[in-house]
């Protein structure tokens, strides 16, 4: 079957906008993505059919609602082939599943002075903060992997950094500035080797390429519902069952216990331990739509799509004058986001400019600070691709890109 | 095009061709200020009498234009004068484009009257007045009370 973007575009509503008197060019999906009608759909009939709270009603709504609810969370965790559904967290977002990683593995690690945990310049600062919190909290020493000119992970001090005081590294899967698609195996090995647990955020990973838990061979992985077609509000952390068994609660309150009296309360199997109080269950069942719609299409060609239209970006971009790419120029071993700057002038110029031509990227630090540090700016433009996105569109962007420079020449 | 009500040739001249810019000595009072959500940074640097406003920073077009025109309207005026322009400036700024701004008080800063219609920008340009507002109180002068800066 090929894929055909102009039917998936039909499926998506909102690409028929206009912005500014000009068809929306939506680049922005590794920001967050549109939902086709589908996933809208789904919440709708939910909202108007079968609403109810979940897991603790014996009248029909509450059993159909905790029918749909518990079955996206078997859609999610076939998806990431996890081994059972009972590995799915729901959470807000990846924000909150890295920070009950950080809170209740780090618990569950006793973490003390002298301990280590490892993660890299080119995280997302929900990756980074959680783990420095941590640190504060237990006395735990923070260390972190360096990024190479060409915007992979700096492995040279591997066998260094990651060493017998390591009790865990957290690291992302595909960077959300370089677009780079980080290949974990020789930290996962070393990690493995000294007995840290390994947590990736997935983020960008999971919603534009096939990812297999098992496969990575990882401790917990964290992604959420609206970079994937979902709604916003819904996240998940896979986490191995054998750990999360073992772990302490993150909040607490109701569907997390087993029984509470006055003086002490037991805690609940894992997921429910987890999901204190009433969960986004619309959500849930709006990213579980997403999930069959990303099935049906097939991962392999949602990722070949973005290869092939990263491929056209990547040469498209290269021939405006005064752009520079950061992050790895050619589609190998990165997806479909791609950070630049337009020579002496400014990002947030540059999306103004493109945002008057309809074109809607990103400006800004991506809420990845020390990257762009780590070359030299203070914010970049970024231009992210996703299964609807068109060569047209990146025309579009090369052209508005000859206007900004027309503006500020 | 909505562009050009944004992007004034006024503007573009002080970005390209920036007054004043640099950090210089004397002066009484520093202050650095950020803007979180964008990364963009300015330090003012004032001595008590205004005899000189000296900033630096790293922006977009909006906020280094905004931090020269500053320079140009402020310096060696009163504390009196400039709360009096620095209050029409952020009332300006939070206009979403209604208010009419007074050539007579703000010179080149009327330029930024188009800036008020994108509220994301707002704060761009505010980013040097509200920094030199906090030098300026850290050279123990008062330029008005603070208002509160929505965008």
């Amino acid at each position: 079957m090929t894929f055909d973007v102009a039917r998936i575009r039909a499926d998506f509503p909102i690409l028929q906008r206009e912005i500014n008197g000009h068809p929306l060019v939506y680049l922005d999906s590794a920001n967050t993505s549109q939902k086709p009608r589908q996933v809208l759909e789904a919440m709708r009939l939910h909202n108007e059919r079968h609403n109810g709270n979940v897991s603790r009603s014996v009248h029909t709504l509450g059993t159909e609602a905790t029918t749909a609810y518990e079955e996206a969370r078997a859609k999610v965790a076939a998806f990431i082939n996890a081994g059972t559904p009972d590995e799915i967290v729901f959470t807000k977002n990846s924000t909150e599943a890295l920070n009950l990683v950080a809170h209740s593995a780090g618990q569950y690690l006793a973490l003390k002075p002298g301990d280590e945990i490892v993660i890299s310049e080119m995280e997302h600062h929900s990756n980074i903060v959680p783990w420095q919190l941590l640190c504060e909290r237990t006395g735990a020493t923070l260390r972190w992997f360096g990024i190479t000119d060409d915007g992979r992970l700096d492995e040279s001090s591997l066998a260094e950094l990651i060493n017998e005081r390591t009790r865990l590294v957290s690291l992302v899967h595909m960077s959300n500035t370089l677009g780079t698609i980080n290949d974990l195996s020789r930290i996962v090995a070393r990690s493995r080797e000294v007995g840290a647990l390994v947590t990736l955020d997935c983020s960008q990973s999971v919603p534009h390429l096939p990812v297999d838990v098992r496969g990575l061979g990882v401790d917990f992985i964290a992604f959420t519902g609206h970079k994937m077609l979902g709604p916003t509000g819904i996240g998940v952390l896979w986490g191995r069952f054998e750990l999360l068994a073992k772990m302490p609660p993150f909040l607490g309150g109701g569907s997390m216990i087993e029984t509470v009296t006055m003086t002490g309360t037991t805690y609940a199997a894992p997921p429910a331990r987890f999901e204190a109080g009433t969960p986004p269950i619309a959500e849930a069942i709006g990213l579980g739509a997403a999930v069959d719609y990303l099935n049906e299409l097939g991962m392999v060609a949602v990722h070949q799509h973005e290869q092939d239209i990263t491929a056209y970006a990547l040469k498209a971009l290269a021939d405006v004058p005064g752009v520079r790419i950061f992050g790895p120029a050619t589609p190998e071993g990165r997806g479909g986001t791609v950070s630049f700057a337009v020579d002496g002038v400014h990002p947030h110029d540059v999306g103004q400019v493109l945002d008057a031509l309809g074109v809607e990227v990103r400006v800004g630090h991506h809420c990845a600070k020390p990257t762009c540090v780590r070359f030299g700016v203070p914010a970049m433009t970024r231009a992210s691709f996703y299964l609807y996105t068109t060569t047209d569109e990146i025309d579009a962007l090369a052209r508005g890109l000859d206007q900004v420079r027309k503006v500020f020449g | 095009m909505m562009l050009d009500s944004l992007y004034q040739e006024i503007i573009l001249d002080h970005y390209k061709h920036p007054h004043g810019r640099g950090l210089r000595d004397p002066y009484d009072g520093e202050a650095h200020h950020v803007n979180p959500t964008c990364g963009d940074e300015i330090t003012v640097r004032v001595p008590a009498d205004f005899s000189d406003i000296s900033y630096d920073g790293l922006g977009c077009s909006i906020s280094q234009a905004s931090a020269s025109v500053m320079h140009e309207l402020l310096i060696g005026k009163s504390a009196g004068e400039i709360a009096g322009i620095h209050e029409a400036f952020v009332e300006l700024m939070q206009g979403r484009g209604q208010i009419e701004p007074d050539e007579d008080v703000l010179g080149d800063a009327i330029a930024f009257a188009g800036v008020s219609k994108f509220p994301a920008r707002v704060k761009c340009a505010l980013l040097p007045w509200m920094a030199f507002k906090d030098a300026a109180a850290r050279a123990g002068v008062d330029v008005g009370a603070s208002p509160e800066v929505k965008a």
